[in-house]
C-alpha cells in the first residue's frame, strides 16, 4: 500500500437534455418573470470599446441537419485583449454570452465586441478568438471549441498551429460575410467535423 | 482571482460521447479526437455573477413561478450541498442553475407533450449562489419520472438538471442529480453513459433525513467536484512550442 492521494473526482457531466433552455434562458423558453431577464443575453454594453461584429451560423449533426435545441455560451476578452476581471479590462464587456439556435431555423446569432489577442502563459500571443460551449439533447459532455477570425493574423496562434492536419483548423475560423459579419458553422461530426479542445 | 493551470479533465471519469442506446447521442457525437492542450487564460478565467442577479425567490421552486402567490403541487424536498473543487476546496460565490419537470414529470416547455399536467404554480427553474464555504441549497419539489421517445419504453428516472460555473470557463458542467433508490436509474441509458459504476453513483443523491425539517420537507445532499488547478510552485515553459 502506498498513501492514499487525498483528491477528488470531477463531478461526472450527464446531457443537458431537450429543455436545458427552461434552466438557463427561461425567457427565450416561454417562461418570462421569473428572473427579470434571461442570464448573458450581450457581452457588452453600448459604449464598450471596439468594433461590434456580428456571427451566425448553426451547430449541424452527423446528417447535416441543424440542431434547434442546442444552447452556446461564449467568453471572451475585450478589445484590448484582456478578460473580464483582470487588470484594467474593459467594465463594458462582460465576455460572456448565452445564445440558443432558432428552434424553426437552427441558426445562432451573436453580436459580440470584436476580442484583441490575448497573451497566453508563454508569453506569445493567441490570435483574436471567443470561446464556445455547446450543450444539447444528445451531447453528453459540453463541447469546447473556439471561434478565429478570417481577417485576423492567425499565422502564429499556437492552438492552431498544433492542429493536425493542419488544414483542420479551418473549421475554427469565421467566414467574412460583410464588413462586421461572420459565419461560423459548427459540425459535430462528418466532413469538416469542427475541432473541438480537451483544454 | 483564483489562477493557475487546470488539471487536465478526466475523460474516463465522464460519460461516453457516443452511446448506442441514447440514440440521438450517435448523430451528436464527435468522432475524431478532441485536441488536448494545456489550459490558457481563455478556459482559466470565466465569467462571475454577483449576489445583485439573485432574487429573494430564486431558488425557492415551489414559489417564484408564482411569484409567491401560490404553491407547485408535490412532495416538498430541500436540495443542498457543496460545490468543491478536486482539490478538496470550496468553491464560492458561483453560479448554481437547476430546472426540472414538475412532479408529474411535465416540463413546462412547448415541445413537452406529456399527458401529465402542467402546474399553474409551477415553472421548474432556480439559481442560486454558492456561500463562501461553496454551499447552495433550493427548495422545490420531488420531479416525477417521465416517458421519452428514444428506444421503445424508456423513461427517464427522477432527476434534476444542475448546471454550475465555477470561476473558470474551463470548469464549465451541466449534470443532472438522480435520487436514491430510483429503480429507473439502472434502466436509463442517459444514466448508462457514464460507464464508471463509481462515477454514476455520485450523481445519485442520498436523502439525508438529519437535513430535512418534520412536517415539511424532506431533503437531498448533492455535492459537486469541478475541474481544479494545478497546484505547484514550478512552473517552466516549454521552449519550442
Ligand atoms: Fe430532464
Amino acid at each position: 500500500m502506498v498513501q492514499p492521494l487525498e483528491t477528488l473526482t470531477e463531478t461526472a457531466s450527464q446531457t443537458a437534455g431537450p429543455y436545458v433552455h427552461i434552466g438557463c434562458i427561461p425567457s427565450f423558453a416561454g417562461l418570462p418573470g421569473v428572473y427579470p431577464e434571461d442570464l448573458g443575453l450581450s457581452p457588452f454594453s453600448e459604449g464598450a470599446a471596439g468594433e461590434v461584429v456580428t456571427i451566425t451560423g448553426a451547430v449541424l449533426d452527423g446528417m447535416g441537419a441543424p440542431l434547434r435545441d442546442a444552447m452556446i455560451e461564449s467568453w471572451q476578452a475585450d478589445a484590448a485583449g484582456r478578460y473580464p476581471g483582470t487588470p484594467g479590462a474593459d467594465p463594458l464587456v462582460s465576455g460572456f454570452c448565452r445564445f440558443a439556435a432558432d428552434k424553426d431555423t437552427g441558426e445562432f446569432t451573436l453580436r459580440t465586441i470584436r476580442p484583441g489577442a490575448v497573451t497566453g502563459h508563454d508569453g506569445r500571443a493567441m490570435a483574436p478568438h471567443v470561446s464556445l460551449w455547446i450543450v444539447a439533447r444528445g451531447i453528453n459532455i459540453g463541447l469546447h471549441t473556439r471561434l478565429y477570425f478570417e481577417d485576423a493574423d492567425n499565422a502564429s496562434d499556437p492552438l492552431l498551429s498544433r492542429i493536425d492536419p493542419p488544414a483542420r483548423a479551418q473549421t475554427l475560423i469565421a467566414q467574412r460575410t460583410a464588413p462586421g459579419a461572420y459565419r461560423f458553422d459548427i459540425r459535430l461530426q462528418g466532413a469538416g467535423e469542427t475541432v473541438f479542445l480537451d483544454i | 482571482m483564483t489562477t493557475g493551470r487546470l488539471i487536465p479533465r478526466r475523460r474516463d471519469a465522464h460519460p461516453v460521447p457516443r452511446y448506442a442506446d441514447y440514440k440521438t447521442s450517435v448523430t451528436r457525437s464527435p468522432t475524431l479526437p478532441l485536441l488536448s492542450l494545456e489550459s490558457t487564460p481563455s478556459e482559466e478565467t470565466g465569467p462571475r455573477f454577483g449576489h445583485g442577479l439573485i432574487g429573494p425567490l430564486d431558488n425557492d421552486l415551489i414559489r417564484n413561478f408564482s411569484g409567491g402567490e401560490g404553491l407547485a403541487i408535490g412532495e416538498r424536498i430541500r436540495v443542498h450541498g457543496r460545490v468543491l473543487d478536486e482539490n478538496g476546496r470550496p468553491v464560492p460565490h458561483t453560479l448554481v442553475e437547476i430546472w426540472q419537470a414538475n412532479a408529474g414529470g411535465r416540463y413546462r416547455h412547448v415541445k413537452d407533450g406529456y399527458f401529465a399536467p402542467l402546474d399553474p404554480n409551477f415553472g421548474g427553474c432556480g439559481r442560486t449562489l454558492t456561500d463562501e464555504h461553496g454551499v447552495y441549497e433550493f427548495m422545490t419539489v420531488r420531479p416525477g419520472a417521465y416517458p421519452w421517445p428514444n428506444r421503445g419504453n424508456d423513461w427517464r428516472p427522477m432527476h434534476i438538471h444542475v448546471s454550475v460555473f465555477g470561476h473558470a470557463f474551463g470548469q464549465r458542467l451541466i449534470t443532472q442529480m438522480y435520487f436514491e433508490g430510483d429503480p429507473l436509474i439502472d434502466r436509463c441509458p442517459i444514466a448508462a453513459t457514464v460507464r464508471d459504476r463509481a462515477q454514476l453513483d455520485r450523481l445519485v443523491a442520498p436523502l439525508d433525513i438529519g437535513a430535512s425539517r418534520p412536517m415539511d420537507y424532506l431533503a437531498y445532499r448533492f455535492d459537486i467536484v469541478l475541474r481544479g488547478r494545478r497546484q505547484t510552485m514550478f512552473e517552466n515553459r516549454l521552449e519550442g512550442m
